[in-house]
């Protein structure tokens, strides 16, 4: 049966036209198509990568903000530990400078209040011996109103003063 | 050429054969071989369709070595003509419907253009066209910025299915030394199925169900694999690693040299059957409806009716298969490649 032998004309027509389709098409077509589809693929597999890398450097980035932020954290603690110790130093040092400098003034003013009440004393006890003497005088000077009580006053005078001077 | 229309066109034909009282009985019958075979059959002419008793057909260049070369168009043939020599041998001759010389019947060199030829022509340029417009858009357009669209977009899955799944996976390593072979062999064998499928001209012509046509793609393959072979390859067909006495005398050895032959061989007869059988099924299912056109109309009329649905059937199943023996010839004809190209360190016995 014809069927199932093979014709040659059949078989050369086929051989160059298979021939000529392969050379045509393994040339110009399937080779640009592949080549393209490959580098785009490659260029998939690229980004992927690329994309998987950055996720991962975001991730890191995330990490390391977050641990800065704790650092900071724990910074902005000490620091303000050491503000409200540092402040807590200086308010006591203050209140010893002001405590220090209070029992000074105190005690220069009580120096200064003795001094003066010394003063005071020397000035009213001068005051007091010139009121005295004053008074002295004024009882002296009536009793020698009389002449005669001032004649025998200054011959006791003179005699006390010439016994004064033979001794 | 398998259908409705011809079908009808041969309705036609069967009617008017039944007006004409010339007819002798027999003629009226539908003649099932004649029938079948004049669609599955190469021919000198493109029948498209008989109208009133009239052929429509396109006559197609003969091109015959006898006593000098000889162009003429097989209308000088029609009807057991004879021309310059030569005529188309009748029914139950030894060259049936092949051009033979007329004073000794014997067979010149004949490379007609037949109608497996110009239908070969027509999906080969069909083909071209189609996978050098996609080429186009990849040289116009920068791959990495773009999603392809039109044919690119239609083909593209298609390519890199099959070279990615089928040929990469199957021919290893070296796989971008075969890839255009391969893709040529899977888009011409699936285009000249799918173009064998559709019923009117220029598809119909039974092209991949034609054993010239898979004995050629066979060939092909068959130096794909053998010029490109390497010293292991080489090595296990001539010396393998079995027992000596295995060796000694050419057992193993002749065994192996057989198998390379029949590899090919069982491609082309898988491919060549499988389009072959399906075009035979289908053309089967529509003749049940003039083989029971003289039965009556009910029987005629449900019978009908069940054909056009299991012919509609068959036809999605023709569909698939046009795809699968696509992708089957070529898979076997990476997995011959790939077997081609192994390397013994990575064997595992």
């Amino acid at each position: 049966m014809s069927l199932i032998t093979p014709d040659i004309g059949l078989i050369f027509w086929m051989v160059v036209i298979f021939g000529v389709v392969f050379f045509i098409l393994a040339k110009f077509g399937f080779p640009v198509i592949t080549s393209s589809v490959e580098k785009r693929s490659n260029h998939i597999r690229d980004s992927l990568a690329a994309a998987e890398q950055a996720r991962l450097s975001v991730e890191e980035a995330a990490l390391k903000r977050q641990q800065m932020l704790e650092e900071t954290r724990t910074e902005q603690g000490r620091i303000l530990r050491e503000a409200s110790r540092e402040r807590d130093a200086i308010i006591a040092e203050g209140q010893q400078k002001a405590r220090d400098e209070a029992s000074e003034i105190l005690r220069s003013a009580r120096a200064e209040i003795a001094s003066e009440k010394e003063e005071a004393e020397r000035e009213i006890r001068a005051q007091v011996s010139a009121l005295s003497l004053a008074v002295a005088e004024k009882v002296m000077r009536k009793e020698l109103e009389s002449d005669q009580e001032q004649l025998s006053l200054l011959e006791r005078y003179s005699e006390e003063a010439s016994e004064a001077q033979m001794s | 050429m398998l259908l409705p229309w011809n079908v009808s066109a041969a309705a036609q034909e069967a009617s008017v054969s039944d007006e004409s009282s010339s007819m002798t009985d027999e003629d009226e019958s539908v003649d099932m071989e004649e029938y079948i075979f004049g669609h599955i059959s190469d021919a000198y002419e493109w029948h498209i369709a008989t109208w009133k008793g009239e052929e429509i057909a396109i006559p197609l260049p003969c091109i015959v070595f006898s006593d000098g070369i000889k162009v003429f168009s097989s209308r000088k043939l029609e009807h057991g003509a004879s021309y310059k020599g030569l005529r188309i041998a009748a029914a139950g001759e030894p060259h049936e419907g092949k051009i033979v010389r007329v004073s000794d019947g014997s067979r010149p060199f004949d490379i007609s253009i037949t109608k497996n030829v110009l239908g070969l022509l027509f999906d080969s340029i069909l083909l071209i066209v189609l996978i050098l417009l996609c080429s186009r858009w990849y040289r116009r357009h920068d791959v990495l910025k773009e999603a392809p669209g039109g044919i690119a977009g239609l083909l593209e899955p298609v390519i890199v299915m099959i070279e990615q799944d089928v040929i990469k996976d199957a021919v290893g390593p070296e796989y971008r030394k075969y890839s255009p072979y391969l893709l040529t062999a899977f888009f011409f064998i699936l285009i000249n199925n799918l173009m064998g499928i559709f019923p009117f001209f220029p598809g119909g012509a039974n092209i991949t169900g034609n054993i010239a046509v898979t004995l050629v793609l066979a060939m092909f393959t068959f130096f794909m694999v053998n010029l490109f072979g390497n010293k292991h390859y080489w090595k296990d067909i001539l010396w393998p690693d079995v027992p000596i006495f295995l060796k000694a005398i050419p057992i193993m050895p002749a065994i192996e040299i057989i198998g390379m032959f029949t590899k090919p061989f069982s491609l082309m007869i898988r491919l060549f059957a499988n389009m072959l059988a399906g075009h035979i099924m289908l053309l089967s299912t529509i003749a049940v409806i003039f083989l029971t056109a003289k039965m009556g109309p009910v029987l005629n009329g449900s019978l009908g009716f069940v054909s056009v649905l299991f012919g509609i059937f068959l036809d999605c199943l023709e569909l698939l298969v046009a795809f699968i023996q696509a992708y089957v010839f070529t898979m076997l004809s990476s997995v011959f490649i790939g077997l081609a190209h192994q390397h013994p360190e990575k064997e595992t016995n």
